[in-house]
């Protein structure tokens, strides 16, 4: 159930930040449903493709979106012994398509946008790992099944790591889905863009995979906190997603983009909490005495 | 007598303008305390002669002087070198080579593509060029930047993809139209430097009332296009809030110039020897109105934006240009005043008691914050002209009629900087020479120093803190 949800919900999360931060400034914006939209739209269009790049360019946006969506079942279907370990490799898999693919077109931009999507989301994967593996050896459970209702505990300390882990994937969320502070998505300036500049050679069915691996994606790691908040009712899950939606467009509504050069600061204070909740499971594993 | 001091809109007879020698020539225009306003070449019985207006700013005093070279001339860039975008036009236009100039590359036209970029040889260098076809709606213009990395090394500016050959043009069907069309974004003040250089040589004389009707419409202008530009710097660095909402209320400013004129951007409102439509009481009244609602919702906005941490960590020591280098590379209007420079050609002009405002720092944030002092200077100058509003408003209509043997210069303060329109009649009274200079013209090099060793990301802002013109660069 909840795969079909992930599967047909990350359009409408979109649309629903659009249509909040439309809001907050003033505007009508437009419908909730216009990702959608988009997506059909983009689907019915031919593709153009550039005659300097090779077969990879054509393989990668479908390839992305097939990792994205095992990804998604692995989060929400099977689970299993490591699984978390290849939820993240698939979605890194992903990412290397669509950086060699944004190599591979030979522009300028697209290299350039591949190296600052690298250099930045590289640092995404050691805090993943770092909460994750925290919690399995907290829970004995070597896959996600370990941050399941974990701020249902009653002790203190965990429910205290589970905050300092939301905190922390919602920081990745926010680097993995290109969001202000980090990206700009509404930007039309290309020099300014880190993932939307990757993607700037694709057209037609190629570009609503993106779109649409990208939205998968942010909506992923959201449902990753909505199992650490409240795995068992479904409704209160969709609650917390909304509420990540909510936050999103209000930090983009309200603040504005970081330099790039200090989008390392952010990434730092997000492994930084990353080792706080490591420490804390060390803690707890211990007894408090060491 | 080597040099003659003009005064602006004021013809002057041919004759008068003192010829000196060369070497004169460059001892007069390179001295520091002057600011070479325009310099351009023209055959004069087969020779070839160059002429500079060149202002005293401190003392409120413009100047021209002139001097016959040959078909070359040792170069005077090497001397000033704010002079050198004057003289690649000189060689591009009248084919006089500036003998030692270090940066001959074409202006405008282009040659066939055969034009060569700046290369590095250095392995860590790469290139990415950027247009001339750009993201959104605007003009174009190639970018060609070496960066290591993400450093901006060097930048290179090819403009010229806009030249439609106004100047030619104006000296065959000299109108009120063409000059609107000058550059979109200062449709008035190009307009109004026309119609001035033209009521000047038809010795037409403008009542004061309309006088400060295109004074008011200038200012409005000014006002309309940097609450647009603070919100443009600020969706730049993605600060939502500020964006949509000075967006909206540019809207207000030139709504209010729709209602004077019948264009939003005051197209039509000039005319030879006036302005076609006058501000009433009901006109001034939307006026008012409209100034209070602009500044009330700029000045919350820009509390709220200038005091947001993040958007003032992005704007303060982005795109530096000091106040030396400013002077170096003839920076004028907006974008010099933000380094420090006190150049603002509304001394020149019909305003009482005129006050410079400047700032220090050179970066976007002095260049943006400038606009909002703008905006209140502007505000206020609106107020006072309003409250002086009195006497006749002409309904006649005046056609050109030319004095012949005649030299004008007209010199004002657009919204981005200085734009002077330098014209000459032959002795059949027909236009001989019409040459046109907008700010854009001295600042795209500003532009190019500006990024120099900052984030190529930082680029569009530091771009958008000038906002330059392609048209009114290109002609």
């Amino acid at each position: 159930m909840m795969f079909l949800i992930v599967l047909i919900l990350p359009f409408f999360f979109i649309g629903l930040i659009n249509k909040m931060k439309a809001i907050y400034v003033g505007k009508q914006g437009a419908s909730i449903f216009q990702p959608y939209y988009d997506f059909f739209k983009l689907i019915k269009k031919g593709e153009v493709i550039s005659d300097t790049s090779s077969f990879v360019f054509q393989i990668a946006p479908s390839i992305n979106l097939a990792c994205t969506i095992i990804a998604a079942v692995l989060l929400t279907l099977f689970h299993f012994e490591g699984d978390f370990i290849l939820f993240s490799y698939v979605l890194a898999l992903g990412k290397f398509f669509s950086v060699i693919a944004a190599m591979d077109t030979g522009s300028s931009f697209e290299g350039m946008g591949a190296s600052r999507e690298v250099s930045y989301t590289s640092f995404v994967e050691p805090a993943f790992f770092i909460i994750i593996g925290s919690l399995a050896a907290l829970s004995g459970h070597y896959s996600f099944l370990s941050i399941f209702g974990l701020l249902q505990s009653k002790n203190e300390i965990v429910m205290l790591i589970a905050i300092l882990a939301v905190f922390a994937i919602f920081m990745m969320i926010l680097i993995e889905g290109s969001r202000v502070p980090i990206d700009d998505p509404k930007t039309h300036l290309e020099l300014t863009m880190i993932h939307e500049v990757m993607v700037l050679d694709n057209s037609g069915v190629d570009l609503a995979f993106i779109h649409y691996a990208s939205a998968l994606k942010m909506l992923l790691f959201s449902a990753l906190i909505a199992a650490i908040i409240c795995p068992q009712y479904l409704w209160a899950s969709l609650l917390v997603i909304l509420f990540i939606a909510f936050l999103i467009a209000t930090i983009e509504s309200i603040g504005a983009r970081i330099r790039l050069t200090h989008i390392i600061e952010y990434t730092f204070t997000m492994i930084a909490v990353a080792l706080i909740v490591m420490a804390l499971v060390l803690l707890i594993m211990h007894g408090g005495r060491f | 007598m080597d040099v003659i001091e003009i005064k602006n809109n004021q013809k002057i007879k041919r004759a008068e303008i003192p010829v000196t020698d060369f070497e004169n020539f460059t001892k007069k225009i390179i001295s520091y305390d002057v600011r070479v306003v325009n310099l351009f070449a023209k055959k004069e019985n087969g020779q070839n002669r160059l002429y500079c207006i060149f202002a005293n700013d401190k003392e409120k005093r413009l100047f021209l002087t002139t001097t016959y070279v040959g078909g070359s001339y040792p170069s005077l860039t090497l001397k000033k070198p704010c002079l050198q975008m004057f003289e690649r036009v000189i060689y591009e236009e009248e084919n006089i080579l500036p003998e030692g100039h270090p940066f001959l590359k074409p202006v405008r036209k282009q040659d066939g593509n055969n034009y060569e970029f700046l290369k590095s040889h250095d392995l860590q260098t790469h290139e990415v060029a950027v247009g001339p076809v750009h993201a959104g709606i605007i003009e174009p213009g190639h970018f060609r930047f070496l960066c290591n990395g993400e450093r901006v090394n060097h930048l290179e500016i090819q403009l010229g993809f806009q030249h439609r050959g106004v100047e030619s043009l104006m000296k065959k069907r000299p109108s009120i139209q063409l000059a609107e069309s000058i550059c979109g974004d200062s449709t008035i003040a190009h307009s109004m430097a026309y119609a001035r250089a033209m009521e000047s040589l038809s010795n037409i004389d403008v009542t004061h009332r309309e006088k400060l009707i295109r004074l008011i419409a200038l200012e409005m202008e000014r006002m309309a296009i940097h609450v647009g530009d603070i919100g443009a710097v600020a969706g730049d660095v993605a600060y939502q809030m500020a964006a949509n909402i000075l967006g909206v209320t540019r809207t207000l400013v030139i709504n209010t110039m729709l209602e004077l004129s019948g264009s939003r951007f005051g197209k039509g409102l000039m005319k030879l020897g006036g302005v076609n439509y006058d501000i009433d009481d009901v006109i001034r009244e939307k006026i008012l109105k409209m100034l209070d609602e602009v500044n009330d919702r700029t000045d919350k906005t820009v509390k709220a934006m200038f005091g947001h941490a993040t958007v003032v960590s992005r704007l303060e020591n982005t795109g530096v240009v000091g106040k030396k280098r400013a002077r170096e590379i003839g920076l004028v209007g907006m974008a010099a005043r933000a380094c420090g420079e006190e150049f603002d050609a509304r001394i020149y002009d019909d305003y009482s008691n005129f006050e410079i405002t400047t700032l220090k720092t050179g970066d976007v944030y002095a260049r943006t914050y400038l606009r909002y002092l703008e905006i209140k200077k502007s505000t206020t100058l609106i107020k006072n002209m309003l409250a002086e509003l009195d006497g006749e408003f002409s309904k006649q209509r005046y056609t050109l009629n030319l004095e012949p043997d005649s030299f004008v210069f007209s010199i004002l303060e657009g919204w981005r900087g200085e734009i002077c329109h330098c014209v000459m009649t032959d002795s059949n009274s027909f236009i001989d020479t019409y040459k046109i200079k907008d700010a854009s013209f001295n600042n795209w090099f500003g532009l190019a120093l500006a990024v120099r060793n900052n984030q190529i990301s930082d680029f569009p802002v530091c771009n958008k803190s000038f906002n330059l013109s392609y048209c009114g660069f290109d002609l």
